[in-house]
């Protein structure tokens, strides 16, 4: 099965046309925000390069990567894609299945070892020998070392490859980790939220497929050009979180008028994604646009990081939870109050007590002036 | 107290040189005012009504945030500077006497003395040690924390690649993500608070309780003990 077509062949006998594959590569081309000149550059690869085939697996997941995947903006750019990519391995929307499918994996290892990529939805869980994700009759751990041996990247789709997410929240009974924790020796980009969005997802792998080279990628592995800036930064409602104006209550006033979310907690300024620039659903709209914050979706362990309604979340540590704001104020009232405590026997004994000041009394000190500096 | 009997001497040693003391009251001020705005960011000032575009408040509060922040920071480095070129009481800020007995039971001694266990406090030329412990872990320490966490913070909107990026923005993944951050920072506006509040109230309760000057050190330089005894 596996093929040395290029991926323009692939395309043609998917039936698709040469004016909307040039059209594919001009969008593709927009997407990964590169010069008008470059599409030119992405119709030479994809009409030269031999196809680089894509396993796709899963481990423990919900599929809403695959579910947002495979709802991509253009119907184009998702039959293009679907077109490269679903010809190999991909056990939630292939034909194969049972040994077949598994046979797959072994023949592109084989074939196309050091060069195919290796997509992972979900990650493994390591608990009672990995028991909680089987695969194939073998626990996942184990299919996806195999698999990351002989591939040429990894590209960890979503919150729960790149982070761990729901599965990893505390207290996370079947230990479940990000692919980074098992994998050491390849390179991974991690595309993360939950899900991702669609036109991130296939932008990220286009751009590997006709470059063959990996998207430049931040600190934490990430591509930045979707991942460089926060929600915060793009967010169409940040010239009322500057005027000062915040919606302070669901259906309020200022909920109608479309202030700010910062008070109903929106994660906005903490989150990394392209949300507030792609949107969702063929660009319709995304949380804030409806009227809910963003809950962080994109971020390391988000669901373990207090309430998505207070922007002062409780903070976690040796299983304690509290909160800056509430142990704050109580800290400092109590300090006060003590401060005043003090001032007060402080001044009753000063009062009560003759002078012992002056050289007219040695009092008790028998001690050296100190000075340890 | 002031007896003003003529047989009462003062002796006086110059202990806080200029540049140190014009250090405290600036560094005081920008702390002030990034405690202040800090907690305003964190829990902004109720919404202002009309158009967006009247209004800019946040955009105010938060730049004199970073504009405190800067001179917080060229202060503290100055105050380093100034600890390598000062005189032996400007180093106290960045060292503390952990290994030495003597650091240890003079602290003792002056627990007791704020618990009213003593009868008198001890003199000391530069900070007694209950505040140099303090000015320590929460001056440096925590101001060392506060920068690079706030710094790491700053670079998420002067964006990747920006100097802040290169240098502060590793914090982010080290402490975990960004609320995490921005949470350790919210922490330390807390801890720093209840430090000013001890630190106001003791240095006016020894300049008139102990047996030195306190406040008028820290405006001239001079600190004047009340007794000869040592
Ligand atoms: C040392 C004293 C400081 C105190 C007491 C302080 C306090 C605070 C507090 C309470 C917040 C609100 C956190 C939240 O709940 O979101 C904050 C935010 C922030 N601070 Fe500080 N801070 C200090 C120093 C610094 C420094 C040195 C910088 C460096 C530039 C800095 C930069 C920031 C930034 C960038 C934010 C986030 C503002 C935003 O995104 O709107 N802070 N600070
Ligand atoms: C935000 C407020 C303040 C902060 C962060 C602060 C911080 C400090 C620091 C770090 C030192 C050590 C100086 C050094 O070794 O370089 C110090 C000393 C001192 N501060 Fe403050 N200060 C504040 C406000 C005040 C105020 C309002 C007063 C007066 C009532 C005051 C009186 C003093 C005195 C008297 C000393 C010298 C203590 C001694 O001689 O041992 N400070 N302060
Ligand atoms: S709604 Fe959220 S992301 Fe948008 S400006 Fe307000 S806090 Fe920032
Ligand atoms: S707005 Fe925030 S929570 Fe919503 S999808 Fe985007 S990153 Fe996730």
């Amino acid at each position: 099965m596996p093929t040395t077509e290029t991926f323009y062949e692939v395309m043609r006998r998917q039936g698709i046309t040469r004016r909307s594959f040039l059209k594919f590569c001009s969008l593709t081309t927009a997407a990964l925000g590169l010069s008008p000149a470059a599409a030119a550059q992405v119709v030479e690869a994809m009409q030269t390069k031999p196809r680089i085939p894509v396993l796709w697996l899963h481990g423990l997941e919900c599929t809403c990567c695959s579910e947002s995947f495979i709802r991509s903006a253009h119907p184009l750019v998702k039959d293009v894609v679907l077109s490269m990519i679903s010809l190999d391995y991909d056990d939630t929307i292939m034909a194969a299945s049972g040994h077949q499918a598994e046979a797959i994996i072994h023949e592109i290892r084989e074939k196309y070892r050091g060069n195919y990529i290796l997509a992972v939805e979900g990650n493994p869980p390591l608990n009672q020998d990995g028991m909680s994700c089987i695969i194939g009759g073998r626990p996942f751990l184990e299919q996806l070392k195999e698999a990351a041996a002989d591939c040429k990247a990894v590209i960890a789709w979503g919150s729960c490859a790149s982070w761990g997410c729901v599965q990893a929240a505390h207290p996370n009974p079947t230990h479940a980790v990000p692919i980074h924790q098992v994998i050491h020796d390849k390179p991974i980009i991690k595309v993360p939220g939950c899900p991702p969005i669609a036109e991130v997802m296939t932008a990220v792998i286009t751009y590997l497929l006709t470059f063959e080279r990996i998207p430049e990628l931040d600190r934490q592995g990430r591509p930045k050009m979707f991942y460089g800036q926060r929600i915060h930064d793009k967010c169409y409602r940040r010239p009322h979180f500057d005027a000062g104006q915040f919606v302070e209550r669901w259906d309020d006033e200022g909920a109608r008028r479309g202030y700010c979310l910062y008070k109903m907690g929106c994660k906005g300024p903490t989150t990394y994604n392209a949300c507030s620039t792609v949107r969702w659903n063929n660009g319709v709209s995304f949380p804030i646009q409806s009227g809910h914050g963003c809950i962080g979706c994109s971020e390391d362990g988000f669901w373990d990081k207090g309430s998505f309604y207070d922007h002062v979340t409780d903070t976690r540590v040796f299983g304690i939870e509290a909160n800056a704001d509430r142990v704050g104020l109580v800290a400092a009232g109590t300090v006060g109050a003590a401060v005043a405590a003090h001032a007060t026997v402080s001044a009753y004994k000063r009062i009560s007590k003759p002078a012992t000041f002056g050289d007219s009394e040695p009092g008790e000190s028998k001690q050296q002036t100190g000075d340890r500096s | 107290m002031n007896t003003a009997l003529p047989t009462v001497k003062r002796t006086a040693v110059y202990v806080y040189e200029a540049p140190l003391r014009a250090w405290h009251w600036t560094n005081a001020l920008s702390l002030t005012v990034l405690a202040v705005t800090g907690y305003l960011i964190g829990s902004p000032l109720p919404t202002l009504s009309g158009e967006a575009s009247d209004h800019y408040l946040m955009g105010y509060i938060r730049f004199a945030h970073f504009a405190a922040a800067y001179i917080f920071a060229v202060g503290f480095l100055f105050r380093l500077y100034w600890a390598m070129v000062g005189n032996r009481w400007s180093r106290q800020l960045f060292a503390l006497p952990f290994w030495r007995r003597r650091f240890w039971s003079e602290l003792w001694h002056e627990v007791r003395w704020y618990a009213f266990l003593e009868q008198e406090p001890r003199k000391y030329i530069g900070h007694n040690p209950l505040a140099h412990l303090f000015m320590v872990v929460i001056i440096t320490v925590g101001g060392i924390v506060m920068m690079f966490t706030g710094f790491a913070l700053y670079s998420e909107q002067s964006g990747l690649g920006s100097w802040q990026d290169r240098w502060f923005g590793w914090v982010i993944p080290f402490v975990g993500q960004s609320q995490d951050v921005r949470m350790w920072h919210h922490w330390g506006m807390w801890i720093i608070t209840i430090f000013v509040m001890l630190h106001v109230y003791t240095a006016i309760r020894e300049d008139i309780l102990s047996r030195q000057s306190l406040i008028s050190t820290m405006i001239s330089g001079w600190r004047m003990f009340k007794d000869d005894r040592p």
